[in-house]
């Protein structure tokens, strides 16, 4: 089916059951290509450190209605992507004392496609996991002799991280959980399984054991990073991974964990982990 | 007996209906299924305003995870827990005042918060200000809250 017979019949079914439930309105079997060209993987078998609490992954996109789903399909119509550009340009920008910019030392954007796909990730010289916002800082001050680095949830650290997330649409994530990485790993997981808040709420009880239902006019997603950044139709803006983590523990009426905390940063990595075998598709589109 | 002696008995009485038999958290007694036999205020539950207390965001929001045909009028009703519809017929009193108080009790690892608990919890918040608790929490729901939501579960028949 093209685009817009399916979108056709979608209409149809809404009209013919109008008054029925809003799940009509997401298409979970849709396939995801963007511009007709970048194929994603939006649903496959489950890597196999979930140990069977998963059989299939999906993308955050499956479950979301249809006319959100089609934004993300073209890069016109994904406002994501003017951020993205908007990277692309301080990715080019002369930035700190050396007068460098990011394209002084990366010539070939391309070099970056597999960033997005494999962070967090261990970083041997700083003897810790690293994610992409911090490897950016650490450019930034380390070799580009800024005094200040960007915030991890400014505007530009989220353009610049929707840009590297964009040229890398379409790779297979494979994050590394062994080795050095293992004990952040297992930290986050920990955190994914504790149920937080004066309302009891784990990670894995609204997205591992209730992906697909609606909680209240929600309905909810596995809670896969391989989206991120997104651009959320609800606050018209980029939103960054720890930012989400966020505002999930604050909806358990809890307390929750800052962004950037090494908290956040095993969590990521879990999260990201989870998603092996998805597609990279920042930035995506949300409601 | 003079008036004053009237009034003072009168005081006393009213007094203790409205403090002293209403039931603190921590004194809550369940038996050993999780169900709770004692109304937690003496007062009769209000099915009304129980129904106020199921659809209210900031109530109970018990809607977000349940289907109840009874209030299809309030939108957006979830699917993380059962339809509660038929639910007064499966469960008497006492079960029903056990689940809304502590459904862990009665339904091990549920994902059904416990309405009236004020401890126990893991990184805390002040309400959904995403900030740490203050140091004495109220529970979600008051006691009166859970005997009128109680009252209305309790004619939800068929
Ligand atoms: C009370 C239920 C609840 C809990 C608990 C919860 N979330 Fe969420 N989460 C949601 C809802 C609702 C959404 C928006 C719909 C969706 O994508 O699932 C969401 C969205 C997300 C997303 C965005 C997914 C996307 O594709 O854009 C991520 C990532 C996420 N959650 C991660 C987490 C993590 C990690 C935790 C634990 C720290 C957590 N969530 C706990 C309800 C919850
Ligand atoms: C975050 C989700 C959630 C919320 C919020 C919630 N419940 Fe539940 N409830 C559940 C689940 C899940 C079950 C099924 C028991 C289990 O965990 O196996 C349940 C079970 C029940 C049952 C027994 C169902 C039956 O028909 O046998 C009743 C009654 C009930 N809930 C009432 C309420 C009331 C009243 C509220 C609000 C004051 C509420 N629930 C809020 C998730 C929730």
């Amino acid at each position: 089916m093209t685009g817009q017979t399916k979108r056709a019949v979608a209409a149809m079914a809404l009209l013919a059951f109008s008054a029925s439930s809003l799940a009509l309105w997401a298409d979970e079997d849709a396939d995801l290509v963007v511009n007709g060209e970048i194929e994603m993987i939006v649903r496959t078998e489950a890597p196999a450190h979930l140990d069977g609490a998963l059989r299939t992954i999906y993308s955050g996109w499956v479950f979301r209605q249809d006319d959100t789903q089609a934004m993300q399909m073209d890069d016109f119509d994904n406002p994501g992507m003017l951020f993205a550009e908007q990277g692309q340009e301080l990715f080019n920008t002369a930035m700190g004392a050396n007068g460098e910019s990011c394209a002084s030392c990366h010539a070939n954007a391309e070099d970056l496609t597999r960033v997005r796909a494999t962070y967090p990730k261990w970083d041997e010289a700083h003897g810790a996991v690293q994610t992409v916002e911090m490897q950016v800082q650490e450019c930034q001050t380390e070799s580009m002799g800024m005094a200040e680095a960007w915030g991890q949830n400014s505007q530009e650290m989220l353009n610049m991280t929707a840009y590297i997330a964009s040229i890398g649409r379409g790779q297979v994530i494979d994050v590394a959980i062994d080795g050095p990485a293992q004990a952040t790993w297992e930290a986050g997981k920990e955190i994914y399984y504790t149920r937080y808040g004066q309302l009891e709420l784990s990670c894995a009880n609204c997205h591992e054991q209730n992906y697909g239902n609606y909680i209240r006019a929600d309905h909810l997603s596995q809670g896969q990073i391989n989206g991120f950044p997104t651009y959320r139709l609800k606050n018209a803006r980029l939103n960054g991974t720890h930012n989400r983590f966020r505002g999930c523990i604050r909806d358990t009426r809890g307390e929750t964990f800052a962004i950037g905390s090494d908290e956040f940063i095993a969590l990521e990595l879990y999260v990201a982990s989870r998603g092996n075998g998805l597609t990279v598709e920042g930035p995506s589109v949300r409601n | 007996m003079t008036r004053q002696v009237i009034l003072a008995t009168l005081l006393g009485v009213s007094a203790s209906v409205a403090h002293a038999e209403v039931v603190s958290p921590a004194a809550v007694v369940a038996n050993e299924y999780g169900e709770i036999s004692t109304s937690l205020t003496g007062v009769a539950g209000n099915p009304v305003r129980g129904a106020e207390v199921m659809t209210s965001r900031s109530l109970g929001n018990c809607i977000a995870c349940h289907q109840v045909t009874a209030l299809e009028e309030f939108p957006f009703h979830g699917e993380v827990g059962p339809s509660l519809d038929g639910a007064g017929a499966r469960w008497d009193e006492a079960a029903m005042r056990g689940i809304v108080v502590n459904a862990k009790a009665i339904f091990p690892d549920s994902v059904m918060p416990s309405f009236y608990k004020v401890d126990g919890f893991t990184r805390p918040g002040d309400a959904f200000t995403g900030k740490a608790a203050p140091d004495a929490l109220d529970p979600l729901l008051t006691a009166q809250d859970i005997e009128d939501v109680v009252a209305y579960l309790l004619t939800l028949t068929d």
